[in-house]
């Protein structure tokens, strides 16, 4: 049998290797943006922009055009600096905001959770 | 599988909205009673994990692309209604800081991903798993629980896009909000999912489902519940 303090700091290492592991995902999630433009493919279907869908059919259905821009979002399309075109500059800013989206999902999650859970067995 | 703002008619995501209030209002009183607070880390993890795996966007060569979920092995993990109040997390951050996904369509999106995919994911995982802890049926069970669940997923999605046409148009026969019927909408997302991210869904839980299986066996949600071990 673990002692407490043990099954502890089994706990604690395996937390800390899942924390890394995650840090590892986002230095790589630069692959979800070069993968799709090496393999020339577009957006997800149902996510083109007005402009997108413009092309696809002739049209920007009335409704989608009012409420298309309802919300603008602080770092749309994971970027700061949608000027940039090249790969790199694009890399580093999905980097940068796969760490900072990462970082506020685990702070805002870990706040929830201690509000709702109160069963400390 | 983000629906962004415009796509789905107000007659659309204000009663989808409502499903995951609802929804929710009941996940947190179950999260309450269900989780230990030494899991709370490990699903601030989970949220993080399902934000990261989402931005993982995989292309179909000269189509389109699509990504995973995560939501399948959350939800084996440590339950359903946990991987709801997860995945939405993950979700709403990306919709209101990164526009993935509309602010309108956040009801919609959360309920597609957050609340009928774990719940799809778990049932799925208890059916074919039988409360197994043989190596190979775990393993088996966490992929077709992840494929299954991916899957139907987009076929929602599909059906809350496809149905636009015939909730709004004017009078000249144009489409207010997505202007694809259900007959395109369904092959389209039904096919990409079936053929590609469904088995990447798949793989990551079974992969993910066969670590903790190996290093904390009694730590899977589904392992705990409805088993022999319930009340240990």
């Amino acid at each position: 049998m673990l002692s407490e303090k043990e099954v502890k700091m089994r706990i604690d290492k395996q937390q800390k290797k899942i924390l890394v592991v995650l840090l590892l995902l986002c230095l790589i999630t630069p692959v979800g943006i070069i993968l799709p433009i090496f393999m020339n493919a577009g957006n997800a279907w149902g996510e083109w922009s007005a402009q997108t869908l413009k092309d696809l059919i002739g049209y920007v259905p009335q409704g989608l055009a009012k409420y298309s821009h309802v919300w603008k979002a602080p770092m749309a399309d994971y970027t700061i600096n949608t000027g940039a075109r090249s790969v790199v500059h694009q890399s580093g800013f999905y980097i940068v905001s796969g760490i900072f989206g990462a970082t506020l999902t685990y702070v805002v999650m870990l706040l929830i959770s201690k509000l709702i859970v109160k069963n400390e067995e | 599988m983000h629906i962004p703002d415009g796509y789905l008619s107000p007659q659309t995501y204000i009663p989808l909205f409502g499903l995951f209030v609802t929804a929710t209002a009941i996940g947190v009183k179950k999260v309450k009673k269900d989780i230990s607070a030494r899991n709370i880390p490990y699903l601030g993890m989970a949220a993080v994990f399902s934000f990261i795996i989402m931005m993982f966007n995989l292309p179909i060569p000269g189509g389109t692309t699509g990504h995973a979920v995560g939501s399948a092995v959350i939800a084996i993990l440590f339950g359903p209604w946990a991987a709801m109040i997860a995945v939405s997390v993950a979700l709403i951050i990306q919709a209101l800081i990164f526009g993935d996904g509309g602010i309108t369509a956040i009801g919609a999106n959360c309920f597609n991903m957050a609340v009928f995919m774990p719940f799809v994911a778990y049932y799925t995982f208890k059916l074919f798993n039988n409360n197994s802890s043989k190596k190979r049926r775990v393993n088996f069970s966490a992929f077709i629980s992840g494929y299954l669940s991916l899957v139907l997923a987009s076929v929602l999605t599909a059906v809350e896009f496809g149905i636009q046409p015939l909730i709004a148009s004017t009078a000249d026969g144009r489409a207010l909000y997505c202007p694809y019927d259900l007959s395109i909408a369904i092959p389209a997302m039904a096919i990409e999912h079936l053929l590609f991210f469904g088995i990447i869904e798949g793989i990551i839980t079974a992969f993910i489902v066969g670590y903790f299986l190996r290093n904390d066996p009694g730590m899977i949600y589904a392992f705990r519940k409805g088993g022999k071990d319930e009340n240990r």
